[in-house]
């Protein structure tokens, strides 16, 4: 009297294995929660913010340049994050200086991107002396102090907003280019890789229709958290008076309320937390994205 | 290195600007600027300045400060025991708080705890250094008046010995504190996600299955092991933290070399600017090769060719 067939004890193995004991059910269902939770909240971050690059001007009460009130106002309906010490409007201060922060952290990405995926595709791809000679490069600029370098060449050069992009932007791609070389090696052995060599497929062809789509998941992770990073570096930057004079950046309002930390706290606090948080939502994003890759390729 | 110092120099005189007009005045006669350039060599041709340098570079000689009159080595070299005691107390400071907060948020992957330390890390990453700084000034020091706000060492003392060590010790608990909260967010991820791979490897779970609690088992075989890339990334941000400690120097007008380069930019000292450059450079040049060796020294499986 042995009614179960094979099959059907391995029915209920695979219901006893697949049923994980509830304590580490729940937490894998509060990480998915959680998960999904930080990605709506870094879209809405990263949101808000270019919303406010793209309309910033448009909805702002004041002109941020202009004197719309007494010296250091406390912020009040009028001035809801009050007024700086010429009786500046600092909500419309914060609204014209998130252009000034997606412009810069774009143009970095875009030269971090290009530089980054050209040089990692190059040497991992060619290998050989060319892999020896741009890997040794490559550390050469790992290794030059890149907060020193844009301080001392901004300040020999003077400041301005083209040029910020361009040195942040050129010590930038070490990192990526380390990353993007080490997948080429990986799959260049591969067989579609092959299959396109033996098509005939120039390098270049290679390079931009089979090996770019598939580097481009871990560029975009790196240049998440670049882009935090770039931000950081962009409001330091203003906070030594290195920014830009002609664009309002959140480090220089930053930097503006040194002076005044004892009589106007909401100098300091509002430009801050505008960066704060726009970095969060930058590094929630890279975090997700990350996470959400290597459970895929796990097959989990 | 060399390539460094020679980067360096050229980005120097590509910059627009002349130091003998900033340090003579724009209204001098044509002899006393032809005697200035002559006394700082800035008569020779760029690549014989280049090579005149290097030269010196490589016997110690920096060049001499405008500002100053003096040699840049020495001026830089008085501002460095201040920058070493503050990145060295945050480095400790960071290590001593991170590794315990990343133990105790592997130890229970995504529960409640977990999920704080990491939002906590995510946080501080996030913020700008001389944020936290002014927070912190206006927090602690001027509403609740625990710390002074200033300096290293309260205006007018000339105590010694002890009290002075108490003095300096009041001064650089808060820089400290605030250039050790960016290290710690990266140290408690770096140590966090280590401990987590370590934790699902056959050795764990051979200690376990020998009878050690969950909690011997990583301490005694998981820690240790998770310890090795904290080393190096370690060795890798120096140069982060030398940046954020210039950032707080400024701040908190700590006397160190980031007051020093603040100054000199605004006064285009340029022998300073390059030689601050050239020490921050060399320090992780430095640093990079003491965390291999170190690296190598607690790792077994390393030997050094």
């Amino acid at each position: 009297m042995r009614p179960s067939t094979r099959a059907s004890v391995f029915a209920e193995l695979a219901a006893v294995a697949d049923a994980p004991p509830p304590a580490r059910w729940r937490r894998l269902y509060r990480r998915e929660v959680l998960r999904r939770m930080s990605v709506r909240l870094g879209v809405a971050l990263i949101g808000a913010v270019v919303a406010m690059a793209l309309f910033g001007p448009a909805i702002a009460p004041h002109d941020p340049f202009a004197v719309s009130g007494g010296s250091l106002v406390a912020p009040s309906a009028a001035h809801p994050m009050g007024t700086d010490a010429l009786g500046r409007d600092v909500l419309s201060g914060l609204l014209y200086g998130a252009r000034t922060s997606v412009v810069i952290a774009g143009g970095v990405a875009l030269i971090a991107f290009a530089c980054g995926t050209t040089i990692g595709m190059l040497a991992g791809y060619r290998g050989g002396w060319v892999d020896d000679a741009l890997m040794r490069t490559t550390e050469l600029f790992q290794v030059i102090p890149r907060f020193f370098f844009v301080v001392v060449t901004i300040a020999l050069f003077g400041p301005g907003l083209g040029r910020m992009v361009l040195v942040i932007g050129l010590t930038s791609w070490p990192t990526l280019a380390r990353v993007v070389r080490g997948e080429v090696i990986a799959m260049r052995d591969l067989d579609f890789i092959r299959a396109a060599e033996a098509a005939g497929a120039t390098a270049t062809r290679i390079a931009r229709r089979q090996l770019l789509p598939n580097v481009l998941p871990s560029v975009v992770v790196v240049l998440g958290l670049l882009i935090g990073q770039v931000l950081l570096l962009e409001a330091t930057l203003g906070f030594l008076g290195l920014g830009d004079p002609g664009a309002i950046s959140w480090g220089t309002m930053a930097a503006q309320a040194q002076g005044f930390l004892r009589v106007a706290w909401w100098l300091a606090l509002f430009p801050g937390l505008a960066i704060t948080l726009t970095v969060i939502g930058v590094n929630l994003l890279a975090d997700a994205f990350s996470s959400a890759r290597t459970v895929d390729s796990r097959g989990r | 290195m060399i390539v460094i110092v020679a980067i360096g120099f050229l980005l120097i005189h590509l910059a627009p600007g002349d130091p003998v007009l900033a340090l003579a005045g724009e209204h001098g006669d044509a002899a006393y600027y032809a005697f200035m350039r002559s006394r700082f060599g800035l008569d020779e041709s760029i690549p014989r300045q280049l090579a005149i340098y290097l030269g010196r570079v490589t016997t110690g000689d920096l060049g001499f400060s405008y500002v100053y009159g003096r040699a840049t080595l020495g001026v830089i070299a008085e501002r460095i025991p201040a920058t070493l005691l503050l990145t060295g107390s945050a480095l400790v400071l960071s290590i001593l708080v991170a590794i315990p907060l990343g133990a105790a948020g592997a130890a229970r992957p995504h529960g409640t705890r977990d999920l704080g330390i990491n939002a906590l890390a995510l946080g501080l990453y996030s913020t700008p250094a001389f944020w936290i700084g002014q927070l912190a000034v206006l927090g602690l020091s001027l509403r609740l008046g625990i710390f002074p706000v200033q300096g290293m060492t309260s205006a007018g003392s000339s105590a010694t010995g002890w009290l002075r060590a108490w003095d300096v010790a009041r001064h650089l608990a808060l820089p400290a504190m605030v250039l050790a909260a960016q290290e710690l967010a990266v140290l408690v991820r770096v140590t966090r996600s280590t401990l987590l791979e370590e934790l699902s490897r056959e050795h764990v779970r051979a200690a376990r299955a020998k009878g050690l609690s969950r909690r011997q088992a990583l301490l005694r075989h998981a820690l240790p092991r998770a310890l090795l890339p904290v080393v190096t990334i370690v060795g890798a941000r120096v140069g982060h933290i030398v940046a954020g400690a210039a950032i707080v120097e400024i701040i908190f007008g700590w006397p160190g070399m980031g007051r020093l380069l603040l100054a000199s930019l605004q006064s285009r000292d340029t022998p300073i600017l390059l030689g601050l450059f050239l020490v921050v450079s060399l320090t992780v040049v430095l640093a990079n090769l003491l965390s291999d060796l170190l690296h190598a020294a607690i790792d077994p499986r390393i030997r050094l060719r």
